[in-house]
C-alpha cells in the first residue's frame, strides 16, 4: 500500500514535470526558499512542477526559512530566486533591499490576480499573497458538550472552561498553547496585548511602549492560562502543542487556522480528529478586538538576479497559485486568497477573525526587534521569578539597545 | 631544523592559519566597534490584503552613498560593550548602588542576559569539567582491566556518546526526559508526583544539561586516558605490588601522576568546549531555563532582523572568557616545560 503510494506520487511528479515543463518560460532559474507547513508545500510542489525544457526548479522549505532567506538573497546572483514569506517576515526582506519590485512582471503575467493579492508599498507591488491565516480557537466538541459547555468566546470563558475540565478528571492539562521561549511565546504576548488594546510603539516611532497596564494585563492572562497547560509548555513550539492535541491530552487551544488540516487528519486517532471543531479567535478583557493577528502569506522575487531568471519565478509561482490548484485536497489546507477559492469548514476560523475586525501583524521595521526580546525577557516572569512590570521593563530595555544598535533610535 | 627548512615546511600551517584563525577573528573585533548606520524612516502606505494602512518604512537611498561609503557601518567604539545586552556597566553600577542585599545584588544581575548566560556558563564549567575528568579516568581504568577480547568492544561502546552528534544526543534525551517520554514519565512514577516534570524548572534544566555534558565528554576523557594507561611503567606498579600496595594506591600514587600531564591536557580541552556550551541548551529547548555565550550569538543572528554588531561583540567577550579560564593551566604547562633555572 506504501509502496503503491510512493510509486504513485513518483510516476504524477513525472508526469507533471513533463506536463508543465517550464510553464510558459523558455528558460531560466527558480530557487525558493520558505517555510515548512502543508499550504507552502503545495505551493512549492505546483512551482516544482514547472521545472522542464531549459527550466530549473529548486525548493528549500524549513522552519528555519527565516535564517537563511535573508544571506541567500544577498549575494549576486542569489541563491534564492524567491522567498515565501508572512507579513512580519517581508519586513526584514524590504529592510535589507533584497526583493525587487514586481509591477511589471504582474502586469506581463499576472492576470489572474486579484488586486487585493497585491502588497504594495507606495504603490510599488513588493510581493503576491496567496493565503491568510490567524490563530483561532480549536476545541474538543466532544469534551465541551459532555460538561455542557459552549465553546468560549473570550479568554476568561475559556479559563472557567479549563477548570471545569480539571475539576471533571478528564483531563489535567486542558489548555494548549505554543507558548515555547522565543518567537512563539512573543507571538502570543503580540496577540493577547492587542486583545488587552496595547500599542507596541509611540506613535510614529521606534520607541517602544509596552510596560503600562495593558501590557501587564496581558501577562498576568497568560500566566493564568500556563496553569491549565502541560508543565513543559515553554519548551512546546506549535509542532509540539500540536502533538499534544493529536494525543488527545488538550481540549482547548489558540493556534493558527494552517494547522487545523493535519489534526483531522487520517492519521490521528478519530476519537480526537472526529471532535475537532475550530471558532474564531477569542477577545479578553473585556475587549472587542481579538487576542489574535491576520498574517498572510505570499511570495517575493529577490532583486539580485537576472531578469530572465525573475520572469521564470514569477511564472513558476503563478503557476503553483493559479486557480486550477485548488481542489478537494488542497481546498481545505489554507485560507486561499486565490480567485475561486471557496471557503471550506477549516476556514471558518480565519474568516470569523477577519470578520471580527482582528488587527494585522504589524509591518514595521523594528517589529522583530520587539519580538525578539519578548521571546527571551518574558519567561521570566511566566516562571514566577519576577513581577510583570519588572518583566516587561527588561523587554523595553533590550529592545531600546538592540534598536539603537540597529540605527532606529 | 634549519630555518630555511622549519619555513617551507610551516609555511601551509602558516597559510591555513591565517586564512581560518587570523583574519575571521580580525573581521570579527572590528566588527564589535562599528554598529550599522542610522537608518531613515519614511511613511509609506503600505496595501496588503487586510487593507491599506500608512507605516514605517527604511528610506534606502537616503543612506545608500553613506553604506557604500563605510561598509563597516559607524564607528562606535566600546560602545556595543557597554550596553545593557552586553556587560551593562551602567545597569550593573546601579543595581549596585541600589542593592539592598548582596543576593539581591545577584538577582538583579539576572535580568541582564550576558551575566544570565554566565550563570550558567560557568556553573556548567565548573561541575563538568572535573566530572568528565573523573568518569573519564574510572571508565578507562575499568575498561584496562578488562580481558583483551572484551576491551574493543568495551572502548566502542563507551566511545558512542561522543560519536553522537551532540544535537541529535540532546534531542534524543529532550523525548526521554519530557513529562511523556519513558525517562520523565518513569521520575513521575518514582516520585509519586504527576506534576513532576524535568523541563520545567530552572534547577532540573540545569541538573540536566549537566548530566548530558558529563554524558557526552566523558568518552574523550576516557579514551585519552586509556591511550596514556598502555604507557604506564610496569616496573613501578610491579614494585608497588611487592611493596604491598593496594590497587587504590597504585592508581593513587602511580598512575595518576604518570597521567597528570594527560590531565592538564584533557581539562585544557574540557575547559574551552564547556564554555562553548550550545548544542544541549538548543536540543532541550533549555533557553527559558539556561542560555550561554555562544546561544546568545546564536539568537542574535538567527532572528528576522539579525544583531551582527552584536553578535560579534558577545564572540569577542568569548574568546576574552576562554583566555582568562585557560591561563592557570597555560601558565601551568609553560613552567613545566621551562623550568627555572
Amino acid at each position: 500500500m506504501f509502496l503503491r503510494k510512493i510509486a504513485t506520487v513518483v510516476a504524477l511528479t513525472t508526469l507533471a514535470s513533463s506536463a508543465w515543463a517550464g510553464c510558459g518560460a523558455s528558460d531560466g532559474r527558480v530557487s525558493i526558499v520558505g517555510n515548512e507547513f502543508p499550504a507552502i508545500q503545495t505551493v512549492g510542489a505546483g512551482a516544482m512542477e514547472c521545472a522542464g525544457g531549459g527550466v530549473t526548479v529548486e525548493k528549500n522549505l524549513t522552519a528555519d526559512h527565516q535564517k537563511i532567506n535573508v544571506p541567500g538573497m544577498q549575494g549576486n546572483p542569489a541563491e534564492f530566486t524567491t522567498a515565501i514569506v508572512a507579513n512580519s517576515s517581508i519586513v526584514a526582506l524590504m529592510n535589507n533591499d533584497v526583493i525587487r519590485p514586481l509591477d511589471d512582471l504582474v502586469a506581463k503575467h499576472g492576470q489572474g490576480l486579484q488586486k487585493s493579492q497585491l502588497i504594495t508599498v507606495d504603490g510599488n507591488i513588493m510581493g503576491v499573497a496567496f493565503m491568510a491565516n490567524a490563530q483561532h480557537l480549536v476545541f474538543r466538541a466532544d469534551i465541551l458538550d459532555q460538561l455542557g459547555i459552549a465553546p468560549p468566546t473570550t479568554y476568561e470563558e475559556m479559563l472557567v472552561a479549563a477548570a471545569n475540565i480539571r475539576a471533571s478528571g478528564m483531563m489535567d492539562h486542558p489548555v494548549g498553547g505554543a507558548y515555547a521561549a522565543g518567537w512563539n511565546l512573543a507571538e502570543e504576548f503580540v496577540n493577547m496585548y492587542i486583545g488587552h488594546g496595547g500599542e507596541f510603539f509611540k506613535p510614529g516611532s521606534a520607541e517602544i511602549s509596552v510596560n503600562n497596564q495593558h501590557g501587564e494585563d496581558a501577562l498576568h492572562m497568560m500566566r493564568a492560562l500556563s496553569d491549565y497547560m502541560n508543565p513543559d509548555y515553554l519548551t512546546h513550539d506549535s509542532n509540539a502543542t500540536s502533538a499534544e492535541w493529536k494525543a488527545g491530552n488538550v481540549a482547548l487551544m489558540n493556534m493558527w487556522g494552517s494547522r487545523v488540516g493535519p489534526l483531522k487528519s487520517d492519521e490521528v486517532d478519530p476519537s480526537v480528529a472526529n471532535n475537532t471543531d475550530i471558532a474564531g479567535p477569542m477577545t479578553v478583557g473585556g475587549g472587542s478586538t481579538p487576542a489574535s493577528t491576520l498574517w498572510w502569506d505570499g511570495f517575493t522575487v529577490s532583486k539580485n538576479i537576472s531578469d530572465a531568471d525573475a520572469e521564470a519565478t514569477f511564472m513558476a509561482m503563478m503557476h503553483a497559485i493559479r486557480p486550477e490548484m485548488l481542489n478537494d485536497e488542497t481546498s481545505p489546507l489554507a485560507v486561499w486568497l486565490i480567485d475561486g477559492y471557496q471557503p471550506t469548514d477549516a476556514a471558518k476560523g480565519v474568516f470569523a477573525a477577519a470578520a471580527m475586525g482582528t488587527t494585522p501583524y504589524p509591518m514595521l521595521p523594528y517589529a522583530g526587534l520587539m519580538h525578539s526580546a519578548a521571546g527571551k525577557e518574558l519567561v521570566d516572569f511566566m516562571q514566577g521569578k519576577e513581577t510583570a512590570s519588572q518583566a516587561l521593563a527588561d523587554l523595553e530595555a533590550a529592545y531600546t539597545t538592540a534598536a539603537k544598535e540597529k540605527g532606529y533610535l | 631544523m634549519k630555518h630555511k627548512t622549519f619555513f617551507w615546511f610551516f609555511l601551509p600551517t602558516a597559510l591555513a592559519m591565517l586564512l581560518f584563525i587570523a583574519l575571521p577573528l580580525t573581521s570579527v573585533v572590528s566588527q564589535s566597534f562599528h554598529a550599522p548606520h542610522e537608518e531613515v524612516l519614511l511613511v509609506s502606505e503600505i496595501c496588503d490584503p487586510f487593507g491599506c494602512a500608512t507605516e514605517s518604512t527604511i528610506d534606502h537611498q537616503a543612506t545608500e552613498q553613506l553604506k557604500k561609503d563605510k561598509p563597516l557601518g559607524q564607528w562606535v567604539g566600546f560602545e556595543i560593550y557597554a550596553d545593557r545586552n552586553h556587560l551593562a556597566f551602567k545597569e550593573v553600577a546601579e543595581f549596585w548602588q541600589t542593592r539592598s542585599s548582596f543576593t539581591g545584588f545577584i538577582s538583579s544581575l539576572n535580568n541582564l542576559q550576558f551575566y544570565r548566560a554566565m550563570g550558567f556558563t560557568l556553573t556548567y564549567v565548573i561541575v563538568v569539567t572535573p566530572l568528565v575528568i573523573l568518569f573519564g579516568l574510572i571508565i578507562a581504568l575499568a575498561v584496562n582491566s578488562l580481558h583483551r577480547h572484551l576491551k574493543g568492544l568495551m572502548v566502542f561502546f563507551s566511545l558512542l556518546p561522543m560519536i553522537v552528534t551532540p544535537l541529535v544526543g540532546s534531542l534524543i534525551l529532550f523525548w526521554m526526559i519530557d513529562a511523556r517520554g519513558i525517562v520523565g514519565s518513569g521520575l513521575q512514577e518514582i516520585f509519586s508526583d504527576p506534576n513532576l516534570s524535568l523541563k520545567a524548572s530552572t534547577g532540573l534544566t540545569w541538573v540536566t544539561l549537566i548530566v548530558y555534558g558529563v554524558w557526552h565528554s566523558a568518552p574523550f576523557a576516557f579514551i585519552v586516558f586509556y591511550a596514556g594507561l598502555q604507557t604506564v611503567p610496569k616496573e613501578t606498579l610491579e614494585s608497588a605490588m611487592i611493596d604491598g600496595a593496594s590497587r587504590f594506591q597504585q592508581v593513587i600514587h602511580v598512575v595518576v601522576p604518570h597521567l597528570s600531564p594527560l590531565v592538564a591536557f584533557v581539562a585544557l580541552i574540557q575547559l574551552m568546549d564547556n564554555f562553548r556550551v550550545f548544542e544541549p541548551i538548543v536540543g532541550f529547548s533549555a533557553s527559558a531555563h539556561a542560555t550561554s555565550l555562544s546561544w546568545i550569538i546564536w539568537n542574535d543572528i538567527g532572528q528576522e532582523i539579525r544583531l551582527f554588531s552584536s553578535a560579534a561583540t558577545t564572540s569577542v567577550l568569548t574568546i576574552i572568557g576562554v583566555v582568562i579560564l585557560l591561563l592557570p593551566v597555560l601558565i601551568r604547562t609553560w613552567r613545566e616545560f621551562n623550568p627555572e633555572k
